[in-house]
């Protein structure tokens, strides 16, 4: 099974459930942070890190000898990173979304493949807990292509079939986000009670309903703020699988880098009926049901 | 004219709250929500008398199924894995289409229609304040990087046709596209940070950002009292980076009650934590060299 843990509004506590959840998940699991710009989940998980790989993006190379000048590349591109202004051509690396079709349309084979390197992917793993994560280079706009290595290099990890795999996404509901939450078993909206949290959950809900995946909700910072997720919830029948009340001592517990589950046994206990709603989501498919 | 903006690296670290209640503090200024994806400043701000444009922005593929014969080029040629070849016809996820148009210059039927994509809107509108500029991108969509130049791009424009002379402007979480966009060539850049571990390692990540292009930076610590450790840190990061620390905030509910309200902070109540606030406000204003 594979659960992501996403939001509209950022700083709603993802990192805190998907933490709290990979610590009390009874059978055997990855952890896997997709948040490639922010990255957080090893600063509380805190793995042993056995293998770092950059990852890259195939860009164009020019060879300027071989060039004639048609246009042909230039004409495709769509990003804006290849420009002729005969007798030169100019190549914007930071642009190239890497789809190869200047490779492919160039009738001189001028166009050689470069690499342009997007952050690194990161291997390890915390206690019998796997773990994987993508960090995005500082200066680097793109997330969406190093997200996707991280969830290829996912897919090639030899436990993948056999483990429940729980993700950590970036914030927001745009390209990154919906990238992360593609293809997964379950999402996981987390919000907080507050006009904020409300309305970045209404957009979430927007982006993702379409992919027809189970979603439910994780009312963070219970008791502050107003009643009106709750109703929202009620209404767009989103199932609201835990609440984890507003409280200083849990605040203090997160500002010191620590898993909320391991710090009191009234948050594990949250976090070990969440797991079991999940599991029960997970079989209700596309059908709304009581969980 | 400047440029303020307020960012954070990572979400949730009381950007928004802070920008409106500078905004209610800053002489006659252009406002601007830069966070397209998930915007929430104009909750605080209660927009009218909009105006509204639409967003148009990249294109994406289409399959016309009454040229296609199904012969599998297109999601040969596709590196996005958007394009499903089934044995009727093929499909293209919309969610995973790039708009790169390799297909539809590959496809040998001429069966791709490659229409301009609707990513959103964009308003101008008035408020208490004065003038704000912001954005809806359409949940799932792309291309915010794209969106927030161009409100840049009005805001700065709107600015001199009113002779205003400060865009103060709220910034997007993470340090990808959309905080590129929002941050190249701005005059400051105003980190809010909070006392725990992701927000100390989110913010030198957004920090080593704005060096890369340049940006004079401060930073707001928010939430300083939750762990006097971290908040110490973060103390001797800017001592020894060189940077300027705005403020400490404690945490305050007081900030959550005024949205609830719809209100800033420094509407909501007199003193206590509006004082800090205002302090801060001083200190940017002095560092941009707009008092």
């Amino acid at each position: 099974m594979k659960i992501v843990v996403a939001s509209g509004k950022g700083g709603t506590g993802k990192t805190t459930v998907s933490a709290s959840l990979v610590s009390v998940w009874k059978t055997p699991v990855i952890a896997v942070d997709l948040d490639v710009e922010e990255p957080n989940l090893h600063l509380f998980l805190k793995p042993e890190i056995t293998d770092i790989k950059p990852a890259s993006l195939e860009i164009p190379i020019i060879d300027e000898s071989l060039c004639n000048y048609c246009r042909a590349c230039t004409e495709l591109c769509q990003f804006k990173a290849i420009s002729v202004f005969e007798p030169v051509i100019m190549t914007f690396p930071e642009m190239c979304h890497g789809c190869g079709g200047c490779f492919r349309v160039c009738p001189k084979g001028a166009i050689q493949k470069g690499t342009r390197v997007l952050g690194d992917v990161k291997w390890g793993h915390a206690g019998e807990v796997g773990f994987l994560m993508g960090q995005l280079k500082v200066g680097e706009a793109m997330s969406p292509p190093l997200m996707r290595e991280v969830k290829k290099q996912l897919d090639k990890m030899p436990e993948c079939g056999s483990k429940d795999i729980i993700i950590d996404a970036p914030p927001g509901v745009s390209c990154p986000a919906v990238n992360a939450v593609m293809n997964t078993d379950i999402i996981l909206l987390v919000t907080e009670p507050t006009p904020f949290g409300l309305y970045d959950l209404k957009l979430a809900r927007d982006a993702f309903v379409q992919m027809g995946t189970p979603m439910g909700v994780i009312i963070n910072r219970a008791g502050v703020g107003d009643r009106k997720v709750y109703e929202y919830c009620r209404e767009t029948e989103l199932p609201i699988l835990a609440e984890i009340p507003f409280d200083r001592a849990i605040a203090e517990t997160y500002s010191r880098g620590r898993i909320i589950a391991e710090s009191n046994l009234e948050i594990k206990q949250i976090f070990l009926t969440l797991s079991e709603k999940i599991k029960k989501l997970s079989l209700c498919e596309k059908e709304p049901c009581n969980v | 004219m400047s440029e303020i903006l307020i960012i954070s690296g990572k979400g949730g670290t009381g950007k928004t709250s802070l920008t409106a209640a500078f905004s209610h503090l800053a002489r006659k200024h252009v406002l601007c929500d830069l966070d397209v994806d998930a915007p929430d400043l104009h909750l605080l701000l209660h927009p009218e008398n909009t105006v509204v444009t639409e967003f148009y922005s990249g294109h994406e593929a289409i399959i016309d199924i009454e040229k296609c014969d199904n012969c599998g080029v297109c999601s040969d040629v596709c590196e996005f894995d958007a394009i499903t070849h089934t044995n009727v016809l093929p499909t293209i996820s919309p969610l995973k289409c790039e708009g790169c148009k390799v297909c539809v210059e590959f496809c040998p039927s001429d069966a791709i229609n490659f229409p301009e994509k609707h990513c959103g809107q964009w308003y101008k509108s008035d408020t208490r304040f004065g003038p704000m500029l912001h954005a809806q991108l359409i949940p799932g969509e792309e291309n915010s990087g794209r969106l927030v130049a161009l409100l840049r791009q009005n805001a700065k424009a709107f600015a001199k046709e009113q002779a205003l002379d400060l865009v103060l402007s709220d910034g997007p979480p993470g340090i990808g596209c959309p905080v590129i966009s929002a941050l190249t060539g701005t005059d400051l850049a105003v980190i809010v940070t909070e006392a725990t571990p992701s927000g100390f390692h989110d913010m030198a990540r957004v920090t080593d950002l704005c060096h890369f292009f340049k940006i004079p930076v401060g930073i707001i610590i928010n939430k300083c009292d939750i762990n006097q450790d971290q908040t110490n840190e973060i103390n001797q990061y800017c001592r020894k980076n060189d940077i300027e620390l705005i403020a400490e905030l404690p945490h305050d509910v007081a900030v959550t009650n005024a949205m609830v309200k719809g209100m800033t902070i420094t509407e909501f109540q007199e003193n206590g934590f509006s004082d800090l606030v205002k302090k801060a406000w001083q200190k940017i204003e002095k560092m941009a060299g707009t008092s």
